[in-house]
């Protein structure tokens, strides 16, 4: 037996409310006000489809260090490297076991992520072990779209193998159609779309019927006998349409989460699954389908362990960890969707040095500080001589993961002066549960409650964006724990 | 056993640009004017300096590397000429070296100017820059107020100050450094501010806000020192030699182990120690006449008056609300403005303060001259509350 072992997700703490994007742009198209309806995660600046993909990582999967697996693969169409496997960077993060372990980063669709699960329950199905799945996306749409109304940004995790599952893979099929109903060409920021009652009619009500249709048969499994059908679409009446079609019951149809979080893309499809498998009791049958150039389609039957087992925080934890924005403006800042004045601060070369940042990595990517073997100090960075005075010992340090260690602020700040995205700069000392102590940068911090002694955990986010020549570095972050 | 560095030199002569936004000045013109008054104040040629040192915290911004900015700036005759970084203590590290090597008998006059040129940068406050290629992948997004707001912080919650009791503290000590600065005609900025105009500034980074920020400014200081001997053969009377000089650089402990809170800089304690020690001071609040210390912003200042040992641990607050450093006060702080109002070159800083303190010791500080002043102490704090290089000096009357 094969199935899913672990799921979960991550969704921006920021929740746009559409109703500012209307009142900014309904002067031009007045259409945009019947989209008006609920909020949408958000990116911060620090954000991007990596560092979600680390928190939706460690919500099913924990931080624990040295993790192994068989495979990890990150799908997405909005990855922030065509050149550099963003999937190593995302193992690297997640301090995996690096030793014998497939990267694999899957893009180009909408079905990305469900066709990336088929190939993991594939590596399972070997016996090669278990593999991990993260789908993440942060999509760029244009000022005034109807896509910018209805895209969100978000992440899931879907862990899979052959023990201790949550749900059993009952069948598969992917039957792929160069059915267009958006593209974005290569070196295109945004989507071209088409009519929507026609990617409706000839797409989502002809595609998904038919590989629906052949998995039930090639299965076995009728219809009336399906508790949920996820299914991923940003027109929000579909799902209803098809379970009628299909003659499933009408407790089966998945809140597209379109008025809470937004269409996530490639990852939506796993974002709902996770979302439902929170939901989901033992026996429960869950037809996942991934629609995009044709469609995936697959089907899970929830094993006894989906009712004690849960994620760290999941969907439901994440929805309710929402926090209203209010101004557009920063919405289109934080996506450059606009020419913004920087100031002349930001204007600083930030041209990352690859040797460096590879020499420096252990600490960069994965957060990895010392622990002295002769009085066991923690320290971050890890260095030759241990910086507890009373020992001082010439390399007696071994490498000490940290990134799932908690800490209390000592001191801070809210710094206006130097540049920043997202003004004030937050940072301060951070001294570590387990020893150790960092002056780091802070965010996701609420200026009201913030103070020292305040708890912090660390998080891999963006630390700075070389606009030049389009690198982004990446570095861990203290982030209040609520 | 070392003996240190007391009474073995002398400040033969000193100068100070103008500092201030010096749109109209090179580096080269910055270190002419300084060292124009420095000069004739030695009563000696230029040809009679046999080494000279030069400090620039900065450099990308104003001059770049190397010592040639001064030696071809002054026509110095060939000499040795060294360019000396140490962050903020630039300036003091370079009046060490020379001290240093006339102390060691290597030669007669030695020359210190530091000058720093940071208005050629097109925005407010020091310019940004990176701080090292690894460095710059974990050092949070800093600005300089930033880091020293962390004290702040830190303080408060050690002491349990009331947010407001500290804010005012921190306005008290501007608004005595503007009335300071306001009596000296060199100072980058003389006006006088109220303490409610220092409360209600525009935040900069929680809680200092704009005028608990010292000036950016332009400016060159200089001195040459020699033995006292030679000084008294060139006919100089009223000497003011070096009591004390030292230095102190953190090694990542504050920042990276123990119990450091936030509310202190070791360093500044652990120099201060030594220089007392070497000048041969017990108690500095009655023995230290006056104080020129490092006020890059108001806190730092606050803490500083405690690290120094002038003030009890958490008793600083009391202390600066009491006026005891004020102009008037006990042990008076700033009274040439400090780099608060003086302004603050970089490199030059800490020779600016040596300057006021010769000044104040020959009798020739004019309006803001204290009565009878003979010990006075200058303190530099160089990087970060966590993080530094703290420099401490001590100079006094010769015959002290």
């Amino acid at each position: 037996m094969i199935g899913i072992t672990a799921y979960g997700a991550y969704l921006p703490r920021a929740r746009l409310q559409k109703q500012v994007i209307a009142d900014a742009n309904a002067w031009f198209d007045s259409g945009l006000r019947g989209l008006a309806k609920g909020e949408k995660a958000m990116c911060n600046w620090d954000e991007d489809t990596i560092t979600m993909a680390t928190e939706a990582f460690a919500d099913a999967m924990g931080r624990a260090p040295g993790q192994t697996l068989a495979a990890v693969i990150l799908a997405s169409t909005s990855l922030p490297f065509a050149d550099r496997q963003n999937s190593v960077v995302l193992a690297e993060a997640m301090n995996l076991d690096t030793t014998n372990l497939r990267t694999m980063d899957v893009t180009c669709s909408q079905r990305a992520s469900t066709s990336a699960l088929l190939s993991a329950l594939d590596v399972a199905a070997a016996g090669r072990g278990d593999a991990v799945v993260v789908a993440s996306e942060h999509r760029l749409t244009k000022c005034a779209s109807r896509e910018e109304m209805l895209y969100g940004d978000g992440a899931a995790a879907i862990a899979v193998g052959c023990d201790n599952l949550l749900a059993e893979l009952v069948g598969s099929i992917s039957q792929p159609v160069d059915f267009v109903d958006h593209y974005r060409a290569e070196g295109r920021d945004y989507d071209t779309g088409w009519e929507e009652r026609w990617v409706r009619d000839e797409g989502y009500l002809k595609i998904v019927p038919r590989a629906v249709t052949a998995l039930l048969e090639r299965t076995g499994i009728a219809a009336a006998d399906i508790a949920h059908f996820v299914m991923p679409t940003d027109q929000g009446t579909v799902p209803g349409t098809l379970v009628k079609q299909f003659g499933m019951p009408g407790t089966a149809v998945t809140d597209n989460l379109l008025q809470t979080v937004g269409s996530t893309g490639a990852a939506h499809p796993l974002v709902l699954l996770a979302h439902r498998l929170e939901q989901a009791k033992p026996g429960d049958l869950l037809l996942l389908v991934g629609f995009g150039q044709g469609c995936d389609a697959l089907l899970f039957r929830a094993t006894a362990r989906i009712a004690t087992w849960k994620p760290a925080r999941g969907v439901s934890g994440a929805l309710a960890a929402g926090v209203a924005e209010t101004n557009y403006n920063k919405f289109q800042s934080f996506n450059n969707l606009l020419e913004k004045e920087l100031g002349k601060r930001s204007e600083l070369d930030k041209n990352a040095f690859l040797s460096a940042m590879y020499r420096n990595r252990a600490l960069a990517n994965s957060f990895i500080g010392g622990k002295c073997t002769s009085c066991q100090t923690v320290q971050i960075p890890k260095a030759h001589y241990c910086v507890n005075p009373e020992c001082g010992a010439y390399d007696t340090q071994e490498p000490y993961p940290m990134s799932g260690q908690q800490g209390k602020v000592a001191t801070w700040t809210a710094d206006r002066l130097t540049f920043d995205f997202n003004p004030p700069a937050y940072f301060g000392l951070v001294v570590f549960d387990c020893g150790g102590r960092l002056m780091m940068d802070m965010t996701e911090v609420d200026p009201a409650t913030f103070d020292t002694g305040a708890t912090v955990s660390v998080h891999f986010r963006i630390k700075q964006i070389d606009s030049q020549r389009g690198f982004r570095k990446y570095f861990w972050k203290a982030v209040p724990v609520r | 056993m070392a003996k240190g560095i007391r009474d073995k030199v002398v400040i033969l002569g000193a100068g100070c640009s103008k500092f201030g936004e010096r749109w109209d000045a090179e580096p080269a013109d910055l270190m002419a004017e300084a060292f124009e008054e420095c000069l004739a104040d030695a009563g000696i040629e230029k040809n009679q300096i046999q080494a000279a040192w030069q400090s620039t915290g900065i450099d990308a911004f104003s001059v770049g590397p190397g010592a040639m900015p001064l030696s071809i700036a002054l026509r110095l005759p060939y000499i040795p000429v060294t360019r000396l970084e140490n962050y903020c203590a630039s300036g003091t590290e370079a009046f060490r070296a020379a001290t240093y090597a006339v102390a060691s008998g290597a030669c007669d006059i030695a020359l210190a100017m530091g000058f720093e040129k940071l208005k050629d940068t097109g925005y407010g406050g020091l310019p940004q820059r990176s701080r090292g290629v690894t460095n710059d992948m974990y050092y949070p997004n800093l600005s300089a107020p930033g880091m020293f707001a962390q004290l702040a912080s830190g303080y408060r919650a050690k002491y349990k100050t009331d947010k407001l009791d500290l804010k005012r503290a921190m306005a008290h000590v501007s608004v005595k450094s503007h009335a300071n600065g306001a009596r000296n005609s060199k100072a980058h900025l003389q006006r006088a501010i109220t303490e409610e105009q220092a409360m209600n500034a525009p935040m900069i980074a929680e809680p200092i806000g704009l005028f608990d920020c010292c000036g950016v400014s332009d400016g060159a200081a200089c001195a040459i020192v020699t033995t006292p001997e030679i000084a008294r053969s060139l006919g100089k009377r009223d000497l003011v030699s070096v009591k004390a000089l030292q230095l102190c650089a953190s090694n990542g402990e504050e920042g990276g182990f123990g119990n450091w809170d936030g509310s202190y800089v070791a360093t500044t304690r652990i120099a201060a120690k030594r220089a007392y020690e070497e000048a041969g001071i017990k108690d500095p609040r009655r023995e230290v006449s006056m104080t020129e210390v490092h006020d890059c912003f108001s806190i730092t200042e606050l803490v500083t008056m405690e690290d120094l040992f002038l003030s009890p641990d958490g008793g600083a607050v009391k202390d600066v609300l009491d006026g005891v450093f004020d102009a008037d006060g006990a042990v008076p702080c700033q009274i040439d403005g400090g780099l608060k109002c003086f302004g603050h070159p970089i490199g030059a800083s800490g020779l600016r303060m040596l300057y006021e303190m010769y000044l104040q010791l020959t009798g020739r500080a004019g309006p803001r001259q204290l009565a009878n002043p003979k010990i006075g102490l200058t303190h530099n704090l160089g990087g970060f509350p966590h993080q530094n290089v703290v420099s401490v000096a001590i100079v006094g009357r010769y015959d002290a």
